[in-house]
């Protein structure tokens, strides 16, 4: 049924590809070929079904996560000099990572992902459409892309929109850029490591699902008093007692869980966050997001990673080792990263009395699983991590394999109503894709 | 509009000498045109409610609504309208419809930053206090200079995604005449347009080169040809063509651009009616109120035909919140330096679109990224009822309101009671079947009647009457 489903819909890209943008798709091609290129660029893969992405929002540090800088010196590492040795041999990560340290063969590293912008809302912008702003369009992050071409376009049926985003909106920019809003996330809203997670719209507590019918009763008999019709407003209402009234909100009810899985996920937001991204998976959920806050450490850097390198370490660790368990790992595609990474030198003058500022030139970011090979490096900084020694990585090599993991050929024209003739995802560099992690 | 053949513009009361007898004439061409077909004029209740959502995008207090309902003068409607226009609400929340068209906006792909942000909303909030000309509005913006932090209106060169020639003519074509197709004529204006950054953080000052045109000879998006003299801003040389009386496309724009204000975007404007309207705003010297009077008095905005749509993403937070006295707080995390949001500001008063909150990104607030319609988008979505329906934030203040009304109830005989909702709600009196159903409700004996007073809260929130303006 799903293999169906991807053919349908892949034949569906390749026609569109074919009818609207033969052109585009053509001077693509021979941009591949000129770059002497063996792996085609035109890929679609597909061995993914769904995507968590974890946002580290206002941008990690690379020093403290995937790129340890030991050899670098006070000035540059601070006081975290004793990188951990990862179960595959040759990779080190930060030594405030010790759960990654020990799964390291099911994710792989970026250690050269750059774009030079320093700014939270362009580097934002630009991490999650794979574009440079400016240009007059305002392109869809990859959430709604998804959303789109392999959520309401392939003809997706479940009841929870196909693109969550755990718990807060970003706002930084109109996700949906010129798709529309209706390919905006879903926002949870509330905490899933609160009890119950109140998730908005889906889960009340105190209205028996005797008085929701009792209402909805109530409120046909209001509306059928009154002369204003609205077509919309009723099939919207319509929809949404399904789910109300349905099943639908289990999802959500993580008390369904053994105590033990809830806890080696950590009893925070992050790890039930986690969780909660897991069970979206299994319900069919093709993108997830979690914005998790709290990575822009101008001040009190070290202070506050200590603090909170444990829950996502934590929390990540088991979230890969339990999809690799319930052997979804193959299908489901993880993708951690912030918009940027962190300075490499400590900033240790007034204000910031050691700290660390943006930096878009050089940083680090992780993937894992819905197809890419896991224990692999990508890239090497130099000695500082200040710059790109060997193979840099443009946002949208990393966003373009995506889409081919997911079976979306990121030649082909991004789908939309508006009829702006353009590519899923524009080559950046050399073949495009990440060739060293796809399997 | 649906139904009988249009109706040219019936403006039905207006007070000045002048406006009567065009109102004649345009009576006299009206029933020429249009014959016998029969009017279909809204009632009171429908009127007031409109009215306010429209001119001031706040609901009627059931007081407020109360008054008007019981008003038997024959000009209670213009009187409505008029005092209307010169509440502060109307400022405000025209001074939002304005940040929309001028893409007010900290972050991306704007990026005025909040301090620009904060000065352009000042500037085209106090521009629709004092009701400024709208050719004066327009020059102001086309001509200004200085500093973004201490003129408000040279953020208008600001906010466009890239800052070259070719996208402020585009965005300048699309604000001023409607349309981007003739940007191309009007690339050579901006061309001398310069930025240049202060010592201040975030400080940019706008100025003219004084670099003359490479072609002084220019043309018109009309056709007609003109010349930019050397030590002459070209943009001086634009707004003299542009801003005109006889530039039928530009009155046009602001008129189509009122109109739909008042009356819906998918609801355009005739063209007799588009034209009297062009006619009424160059004889009343660009005064963007006459505009929203005689559209209001109009027997076209009174008429039945008017379309049902959802209320605004603001304004129906705005109004959730003043009827549940709930206050609804924004904060403004990025970019520094952090804005200062009052904590009583209204969500029609929010300054920046960057400034956002879950319910307003359901609801489809306006992203100002283009500041084209679009941006905007008032669409009916699923999670959209799913909160209206079934959120705990609407459930948690529906209790709070019941617990009040429930006091009343047990002083006061029902009926007083159930007016004063639907008053509050929808700006009218229940009907006698309406009466029935509600009082049906509370006599049921196994249930509370906290627990009902909460479900026909719930109920008339969700009513398309509530929801919509129509």
């Amino acid at each position: 049924m799903q293999t169906l489903d991807r053919r349908q819909f892949l034949s569906g890209c390749f026609a569109a590809a074919a009818c609207f943008a033969a052109q585009a798709d053509v001077n693509e091609r021979a941009f591949a070929g000129e770059a002497g290129s063996t792996v085609p660029r035109s890929l679609t893969l597909g061995k993914a079904k769904s995507v968590i992405q974890i946002w580290m929002w206002g941008g990690p540090s690379a020093l403290e996560t995937f790129d340890p800088k030991p050899g670098a010196g006070e000035k540059y590492c601070g006081p975290w000099n004793k990188p951990l040795q990862t179960n595959v041999p040759g990779i080190e990560i930060s030594q405030s990572l010790p759960h990654l340290a020990k799964c390291a063969d099911l994710y792989s590293i970026i250690r050269t992902m750059t774009h030079g912008t320093n700014h939270h809302e362009q580097a934002s912008y630009i991490m999650q459409t794979g574009r440079m702003p400016g240009g007059g369009i305002v392109y869809p992050g990859v959430g709604a892309v998804i959303s789109k071409v392999k959520g309401y376009d392939a003809g997706y049926d479940r009841k929870i929109p196909p693109y969550v985003v755990l718990t807060t909106s970003q706002g930084r920019f109109s996700e949906s850029g010129f798709l529309g809003a209706k390919y905006k996330p879903f926002i949870t809203g509330s905490d899933p490591s609160k009890t119950p997670f109140l998730v908005s719209g889906y889960v009340v507590e105190g209205i028996t699902k005797e008085r929701q019918e009792h209402r909805r009763e109530l409120l046909e008999t209001l509306d059928g008093a009154s002369s204003v019709a609205n077509r919309h407003i009723d099939a919207a209402r319509e929809e949404a007692f399904k789910l109300i009234t349905g099943d639908t909100a289990k999802v959500f009810d993580l008390s369904s869980e053994p105590d033990k899985v809830r806890g080696d996920y950590g009893r925070n937001w992050f790890g039930q966050s986690c969780l909660t991204a897991r069970r979206l998976v299994q319900y069919g959920v093709p993108y997830i997001t979690l914005n998790y806050r709290g990575w822009d450490t101008h001040k009190r850097h070290f202070e506050t990673l200590t603090r909170k390198q444990p829950e996502w370490d934590q929390g990540l660790a088991m979230l890969l080792k339990d999809l690799a368990d319930l052997g979804l790992l193959d299908t489901t595609l993880i993708w951690w990263g912030g918009e940027f990474g962190r300075t490499p030198k400590v900033q240790t003058e007034s204000p910031w009395f050691g700290g660390r500022g943006h930096f878009g030139k050089c940083f680090s970011v992780m993937l894992a699983g819905g197809g890419f090979k896991g224990g692999k490096v990508i890239g090497e900084s130099d000695a500082t991590g200040e710059n790109v020694k060997s193979r840099p990585v443009a946002p949208q090599d990393m966003l373009g394999s995506i889409y081919a993991q997911l079976g979306i050929n990121p030649d082909a024209k991004l789908p939309n109503e508006k009829g702006i003739d353009v590519p899923c995802m524009p080559p950046a560099s050399d073949a495009g894709i990440l060739r060293e992690l796809i399997i | 509009m649906r139904g009988c053949p249009k109706l040219f513009c019936l403006p039905v009361l207006i007070p000045s000498m002048h406006t009567k007898i065009l109102v004649f004439a345009v009576l006299l061409f009206n029933f020429a045109r249009a014959g016998f077909c029969e009017s279909t004029r809204c009632g009171d209740s429908t009127f007031i409610r409109r009215v306010y959502l429209d001119l001031t995008g706040t609901l009627p207090t059931a007081q407020e609504a109360r008054t008007f309902l019981a008003d038997v003068g024959p000009n209670r409607r213009a009187i409505l309208v008029d005092k209307l226009l010169d509440s502060p609400e109307f400022t405000d929340f025209q001074a939002m419809r304005w940040s929309d068209v001028l893409r007010v906006k900290a972050e991306f792909p704007i990026n005025l930053w909040p301090a620009g942000a904060a000065a352009y909303y000042r500037w085209i909030h106090e521009a629709v206090r004092t009701n400024k000309p709208y050719d004066k509005f327009v020059r102001e913006l086309l001509l200004s200079d200085g500093s973004n932090f201490r003129n408000g209106a040279v953020n208008f060169w600001r906010a466009v995604p890239v800052k070259d020639a070719d996208m402020l003519a585009e965005t300048a074509a699309q604000t001023f005449l409607g349309k981007e197709q003739v940007s191309q004529w009007l690339t050579p204006f901006f061309s001398r347009v310069g930025y240049k950054a202060t010592a201040e953080w975030k400080e940019e000052i706008i100025y003219w080169t004084h670099k003359p045109l490479n072609n002084p000879n220019v043309i018109f998006p009309d056709g007609t040809k003109g010349t930019v003299p050397d030590g002459i801003d070209p943009r001086a040389v634009l707004a003299d063509w542009l801003v005109s009386p006889k530039n039928n496309e530009f009155n046009q724009c602001v008129v189509n651009r009122v109109w739909s204000w008042l009356c819906g975007t998918e609801n355009s404007v005739s063209r007799p009616l588009s034209g009297k309207l062009c006619q009424e705003l160059v004889e009343s010297k660009y005064d963007l109120k006459h505009l929203y009077r005689f559209i209001a008095n109009s027997e076209e905005y009174q008429s039945t035909a008017y379309p049902v749509r959802r209320i605004e993403a603001e304004v129906l937070q705005d109004a959730l919140a003043k009827i549940f006295n709930v206050q609804i707080s924004y904060t403004s995390e990025v970019p520094e330096p952090y804005t200062y949001i009052p904590a009583r500001c209204r969500t029609v008063m929010l300054a920046d679109a960057s400034v956002t909150s879950m319910f307003l990104e359901t609801f489809g607030r306006s992203s100002r990224d283009t500041g084209l319609d679009s941006d905007r988008n008032n669409d009916i979505t699923e999670s959209q009822e799913l909160f209206l329906l079934n959120s705990t934030e609407v459930n948690s203040w529906i209790s709070k309101y019941a617990q009040r009304l429930i006091g009343n109830w047990k002083r006061f005989e029902g009926n007083k009671v159930i007016n004063e909702i639907y008053l509050t709600f929808l700006s009218r009196y229940p009907t006698d079947k309406e009466l029935d159903i509600i009082k049906k409700q509370f006599s049921r004996s196994a249930v509370p009647p906290m627990q009902t007073m909460q479900d026909i809260i719930w109920a008339l929130l969700n009513t398309k009457e509530f929801l919509c303006k129509h």
